[in-house]
C-alpha cells in the first residue's frame, strides 16, 4: 500500500469514527469529541493531498457489478492541490466549529453532516471517472444539505434558503451529469482518460463544455446560477458558511479546471470568450451587491460571487490566450486563477469565521448595528483585517499576488513578439483589466467598510457595546486562517511553483521563486517580491517612527470626549455614518443596476414643516437576477400548478369522469 | 547597479520630502496672487509641518489604534512610492521593479489607511468624507489602470521606469494619439487620485462639500501632521511621474554624480513648473457636484479604453 492510498483510507477510517461517534457521544463532550474528529478527518486530506501534489502515486478502487469502468479513486497532482486547499478549509472550519458550535449547530445531524461534507469535499478531486466524481459530488451536496437544516426549527428563512439551495444544486448537478454524459457518448467509457481523447473542436464537445460549465458554475457562485448564496450563507453558522464559501466553491473552480485542463484542453477560443464573460459579469456584479449589503454574511457570500468571478475570468483568459498560441501569457493567467482560487480559500475562510465570532459575541450581523469591536474582540479584529486586506487584494496578502499575476498575464497577452494576437484579444484583454480594476475598487470599497464599521468607532448598539473576545479554540482557526492568507502573499513563490507543476504536463508554465521566495514569471517577464517589498517599508518605517517618538516623548497624547466632531454631538453613537450609509454614494452611481426601493418617513413636531420629530428611512436593494430571471420563471411554473390544482379538486365525480374518459379512450384505441 | 539604485531611491526620498511641502506652499501661493490675496508664502506647509509636529494631538475617547497608525501607514505607503516611482533616475532597485501595479496598490494602501482614520473618529462627516474618498477612488482604479496599460504597451512591459526609458529614447511615441489620450486620462485620474480640483476642492471650509478634508477633521497634532505630509508627498510624486511621462528628458539613465545632479534639478523644475500650471487651472474651474464625478471618471475611462484598444488595432 502507498502513502497516498494509506492517506484516503485513513479518510475513510476517520469518516466512520467521526459517524459513530457523533451518534455516540453526549451532547457534553460531542462538540470537542467530533469536533477534533472532524480536523483529524480534513488534517488526513491535506497530507494525502500534499502527497498527490508532490506526485506520490496509488489508488482505490470501488468493485462494482454495473457495465463501466471501475470506480477509481487516484488524486492527480492538481487533485491533490484542490483536495490541499479544501482540507486546509476543513481543519479551521472544525476547530472553530468546536468552540462555535451551540445548541442546534452541536446536534447529532450537525456534526453527522459536518463529517459527511468534508468527506465528500475533500474526496471529488480524487475521482478519476464521471460516476465516483458525481457519487462524492452528491456526498458533499447532501452533507451540506443537512449541515443547513440544523437551525431551521428556530428560524423561519431557513427553509426557504434550503429550498433554493437544494434546487440549484440539483440543477448544477443535473448540467454536470449531462455535460459528461455528453462526452461519454462520445467516447463510449466514463474514466476520465478515456474522455479526454474527444475532439475538442466537436459538436460534442462544445456542447459539453458549455453544460459542464454550467454546472460547475453553479457550485461556484457564478452569476446567473448565484440566486442561492445570499439565501444560504447568512442561514448557515460561521464554521459551516466558511466551509461552504471557502471550501466547497474551490470543487466547482476543480470541476472547470477538470474540463479546461485535463479533459479538453486546446478548446476553441470562444470557450474562452464564454468563460471570460460569465466570469467578468460574476465578478461586477458579486462585487456590486457585495459593496451595497449590509448584512456582514450577505456581504461576504456575495464577494464570493466577485471572487469566483476572476477566477473563471483568468481560467477563460488562459483558454483564449491558448488558441490564440500566447502560451506564455495563457499559462500565466492559469496559475493567476489557481493562485487566485487559494487565496481566496484562505480570506474567505477566515472572513466567514470572523463573521461567526462576531455573530457569537453580538448575535447580529447587521453592520449598521455593529462598531467599536476593534477594542473589544481584538483577536477577531486583528485576524479579520488581515483577511479583509487579503480580499481587497491589498500587499502583502495572498490576494495581492494572485491579482497581480493576472493582470500581468492579461498585459502580455494581447501582443507576442510585438505582433498582435488576434482582435479578439485586443479587445477582450484591455477589457478584462477594466473589469479587474474596477472590481478591485469597489472590494477595497466594500472591504474598508466592513471592518471599518464592524470594528472601528463606537459600537452603534447595545449589544455591540457587550461584546467579548471568542474562546481560545476558535481564536487559533482565526490565526491559522489569518497567518496563511498573510504567508501565501509573503512567500508566494513556492506556492506558484507547486501550481505549476500541477497544471502539467499539458500546461508548462515557466515559473521559477525569485528573491525571498517572491515569484518570477518567466515567461511573461514579471517579477514580484514581496518580502523584499516589507523590508524597503521596514527601512522607511525606520525614520518616521523615530520622529513620532522624538515628538511624542514631549508631547503626550491627551484624549477627550469631543475634540472636534463639527462642533458638537459626538456623543450619540447613533450619529455616526452606518453600512448603508457608508454605500450610498455608490447606490446612486450604480442606480440603474441595482435599482435600490427607498422609503423615506418624515414625521414632523406638531403643525410644524420645518421641525422634524423622527425620520423614518428603509432602503432594501433586491438581486435584480433573481427578480428579473428566476421570478418569471417560478411565477410560470406557480401558474401551470395552479392549472393543475383545479383539474385536481378533490370532487370524486371528477375523477370518476376522469376514469370514464380514460377507460373509454383506452377502448377506442384498442379496437383501432 | 544595485548600489546607484538603492542612491537614487535615497536621494528621491530626502528630495521629495523636503520639495513636497513646497510644493503645496508654491501652488497655494500662485492661487493666492491670481486671486488677488497676499498668500502665506511659499515656506508656510513647512511651518505648518512644524507646527503640528510640536503640539500634543488630541483624539477621541472612543477611537482606536487606526488613528495612531493610519497616518503613520499612509505616510510610509507615499515614502514607498517615492522610493519606487522614477522621478530622478529610472536606475531599478533589485527585485522590486518599478511594476505599475504594485505602485497602484502601495497608493491604495495609502488610500484605506486615510479612509479608514475617517471612520475611527467615529462621526458623521468623518464617515462621509471616507465613504465618498472610497467612491471616487473604487471608480478612478480602472481609468488609472488602463492609462498606464495604454502607456506600456509601446514599451511592452508594465514597468514604469522601462516605460520611462522608452519614451526617452523615442520622443515621436511622447505625441502619439495613443499616448496623448492616455495622459489626459491618466492627468484626471491622479487629479481625483490627489483630491484637487474638480473632485474635491483642497481649500474648502465647508464640511459637506468635503472629501479629503472631511476625514482628516478629527486628527491633530502629529497625525495631521502625517496625514497632510503623505497627502503632499503622493501629489508630488505622482506629479512627479505625470511630468517625467510628458517630459522625459533630464532622467537619470545611467549612474553618474553630474547626471544625479541634473536629475535632481530637472525634476525639480518639472514638478514646479506642473504646481503651477495645475494651480493656475484650479482658479479658473469650479469644484464638480459630487455626483458629477462618475461622469467626469467615466469619461476619462473611455479616453483610457480608447487609447488601448487603438493601440493594438490601429497601430
Amino acid at each position: 500500500m502507498t502513502a497516498l492510498e494509506a492517506g484516503m483510507l485513513g479518510q475513510v477510517l476517520l469518516l466512520a469514527l467521526a459517524v459513530t461517534g457523533a451518534l455516540l457521544v453526549g451532547t457534553r463532550w460531542r462538540s470537542r469529541v467530533i469536533g477534533t474528529l472532524c480536523a483529524l478527518l480534513a488534517a488526513a486530506g491535506i497530507v494525502t493531498g500534499a502527497i498527490a501534489l508532490f506526485g506520490g502515486e496509488g489508488s482505490l478502487t470501488i468493485p462494482t457489478a454495473l457495465p463501466m469502468d471501475p470506480l477509481v479513486l487516484s488524486p492527480d497532482r492538481l487533485g491533490g492541490l484542490v483536495m490541499m486547499v479544501v482540507s486546509a478549509v476543513g481543519v479551521l472550519a472544525s476547530l472553530f466549529g468546536i468552540g462555535s458550535a451551540r445548541v442546534a449547530s452541536a446536534s447529532r445531524t450537525s456534526w453527522v453532516s459536518m463529517a459527511v461534507f468534508l468527506f465528500g469535499m475533500q474526496l471529488v478531486p480524487a475521482a478519476t471517472d464521471i460516476v465516483s466524481f458525481l457519487l462524492f459530488w452528491e456526498i458533499m451536496t447532501l452533507g451540506s444539505t443537512a449541515l443547513l437544516l440544523a437551525h431551521h426549527a428556530t428560524r423561519g428563512t431557513v427553509a426557504s434558503a434550503i429550498v433554493w439551495y437544494s434546487a440549484m444544486s440539483q440543477l448544477s448537478f443535473f448540467f454536470v451529469l449531462a455535460g459528461f454524459a455528453v462526452l461519454a457518448a462520445a467516447t463510449g467509457g466514463t474514466g476520465f482518460s478515456g474522455l479526454a481523447t474527444v475532439d475538442p473542436a466537436s459538436w460534442q464537445a462544445s456542447l459539453a463544455f458549455v453544460l459542464l460549465l454550467l454546472g460547475f458554475g453553479g457550485k461556484a457562485e457564478l452569476v446567473p446560477l448565484h440566486v442561492w448564496v445570499p439565501r444560504v450563507l447568512p442561514e448557515a453558522p460561521g464554521h459551516v458558511a466558511a466551509a461552504m464559501s471557502g471550501a466547497m466553491v474551490n470543487i466547482g473552480v476543480y470541476g472547470a479546471l477538470l474540463v479546461c485542463v485535463r479533459l479538453l484542453p486546446n478548446g476553441p477560443a470562444w470557450w474562452g470568450v464564454l468563460l471570460m464573460a460569465l466570469g467578468g459579469l460574476s465578478a461586477l456584479y458579486g462585487i456590486l451587491q457585495a459593496s451595497v449589503a449590509s448584512n456582514l454574511k450577505v456581504l461576504l457570500a456575495y464577494s464570493t460571487t466577485e471572487n469566483m468571478g476572476l477566477v473563471f475570468l483568468g481560467l477563460g483568459a488562459s483558454v483564449l490566450l491558448r488558441a490564440d498560441d500566447a502560451t506564455a501569457a495563457a499559462d500565466a493567467a492559469l496559475v493567476a486563477a489557481l493562485l487566485l482560487m487559494v487565496s481566496h480559500a484562505a480570506f474567505k475562510a477566515t472572513l466567514f469565521l470572523g463573521a461567526g465570532a462576531i455573530a457569537r459575541s453580538t448575535g447580529e450581523m447587521n453592520l449598521d448595528r455593529l462598531g467599536g469591536l476593534g477594542s473589544r474582540m481584538p483577536w477577531t479584529a486583528a485576524t479579520f483585517g488581515a483577511a479583509a486586506m487579503g480580499a481587497a487584494a491589498l500587499p502583502v496578502t495572498s490576494g495581492f499576488v494572485a491579482e497581480w499575476m493576472l493582470l500581468q498575464a492579461l498585459i502580455h497577452g494581447s501582443r507576442v513578439d510585438g505582433e498582435v494576437v488576434s482582435v479578439t484579444a485586443s479587445v477582450a484583454m484591455p477589457l478584462a483589466v477594466a473589469v479587474i480594476a474596477l472590481t478591485a475598487g469597489l472590494a477595497l470599497l466594500t472591504f474598508v467598510k466592513a471592518y471599518g464599521i464592524a470594528f472601528l468607532a463606537r459600537p452603534r448598539s447595545p449589544k455591540a457595546t457587550q461584546a467579548r473576545e471568542v474562546p481560545v479554540i476558535m481564536r487559533v482557526s482565526l490565526v491559522l486562517g489569518a497567518l496563511g492568507v498573510i504567508a501565501l502573499g509573503l512567500v508566494p513563490g513556492p506556492l506558484a511553483v507547486a501550481i505549476a507543476s500541477a497544471v502539467g504536463p499539458a500546461f508548462a508554465p515557466d515559473v521559477r521563486t525569485v528573491g525571498l521566495a517572491g515569484v518570477d514569471a518567466r515567461g511573461i517577464d514579471a517579477v514580484l517580491d514581496p518580502t523584499t517589498f516589507v523590508v524597503l517599508a521596514a527601512l522607511l518605517l525606520v525614520p518616521v517612527l523615530i520622529a513620532l517618538f522624538a515628538s511624542a516623548r514631549r508631547h503626550p497624547t491627551r484624549t477627550s470626549p469631543l475634540p472636534w466632531a463639527g462642533g458638537g454631538s459626538r456623543l450619540r453613537p447613533r450619529m455616526q455614518y452606518t453600512a448603508t450609509s457608508y454605500a450610498e454614494p455608490l447606490v446612486r452611481v450604480f442606480d440603474d443596476v441595482l435599482r435600490p426601493s427607498r422609503d423615506v418617513e418624515v414625521t414632523h413636531v406638531g403643525e410644524s414643516r420645518y421641525l422634524v420629530e423622527r425620520v423614518h428611512v428603509e432602503q432594501s436593494v433586491s438581486d435584480v437576477i433573481e427578480t428579473r430571471f428566476y421570478r418569471p420563471m417560478l411565477n410560470a411554473a406557480q401558474r401551470f400548478g395552479i392549472l393543475a390544482r383545479r383539474a385536481q379538486n378533490g370532487s370524486i365525480h371528477r375523477y370518476l369522469s376522469y376514469s370514464f374518459v380514460a377507460l373509454l379512450s383506452v377502448l377506442i384505441v384498442v379496437s383501432l | 547597479m544595485t548600489g546607484a539604485a538603492i542612491a537614487i531611491a535615497l536621494v528621491q526620498l530626502v528630495l521629495f520630502v523636503f520639495l513636497s511641502p513646497l510644493l503645496i506652499g508654491v501652488i497655494r501661493q500662485v492661487r493666492a496672487r491670481l486671486e488677488g490675496r497676499a498668500g502665506a508664502g511659499i515656506w508656510q506647509p513647512w511651518r505648518d509641518v512644524r507646527k503640528l509636529l510640536t503640539k500634543d494631538p488630541v483624539r477621541a475617547a472612543d477611537s482606536s489604534w487606526m488613528l495612531a497608525a493610519g497616518p503613520v501607514t499612509l505616510l510610509v505607503s507615499s515614502l514607498l512610492l517615492v522610493a519606487l516611482l522614477p522621478l530622478v533616475g529610472t536606475l531599478p532597485l533589485p527585485l522590486i521593479p518599478s511594476d505599475l501595479f504594485v505602485i497602484v496598490s502601495v497608493m491604495l494602501i495609502g488610500v484605506v489607511a486615510l479612509a479608514l482614520v475617517g471612520l475611527d473618529a467615529g462621526t458623521a462627516f468623518g464617515g462621509m468624507g471616507s465613504s465618498r474618498h472610497m467612491t471616487v477612488a473604487a471608480l478612478v482604479e480602472p481609468t488609472l489602470l488602463l492609462a498606464v496599460y495604454a502607456l506600456s504597451i509601446p514599451a511592452g512591459t508594465s514597468t514604469l521606469s522601462l516605460i520611462v526609458e522608452t519614451r526617452l529614447a523615442n520622443p515621436a511615441v511622447i505625441i502619439s494619439p495613443v499616448s496623448l489620450l492616455a495622459m489626459v486620462a491618466l492627468a484626471i485620474a491622479i487629479m481625483a487620485e490627489t483630491s484637487r480640483l474638480p473632485v474635491d476642492n483642497p481649500s474648502t471650509h465647508l464640511e459637506l462639500t468635503m472629501l479629503h478634508e472631511a476625514m482628516v477633521l478629527e486628527a491633530s497634532g502629529r497625525d495631521l501632521a502625517w496625514l497632510e505630509l503623505g497627502s503632499w508627498l503622493k501629489l508630488a510624486a505622482l506629479l512627479g511621474l505625470l511630468s517625467n511621462l510628458i517630459v522625459p528628458w533630464g532622467v537619470l539613465t545611467e549612474f553618474s554624480p553630474l547626471g544625479l545632479l541634473v536629475g535632481v534639478v530637472t525634476v525639480t523644475v518639472k514638478i514646479l513648473a506642473l504646481g503651477v500650471v495645475l494651480s493656475v487651472g484650479e482658479v479658473f474651474l469650479a469644484k464638480a457636484r459630487l455626483f458629477r464625478v462618475p461622469e467626469l471618471l467615466a469619461g476619462s475611462f473611455a479616453l483610457a479604453l480608447l487609447a488601448v484598444t487603438a493601440s493594438y488595432l490601429v497601430a
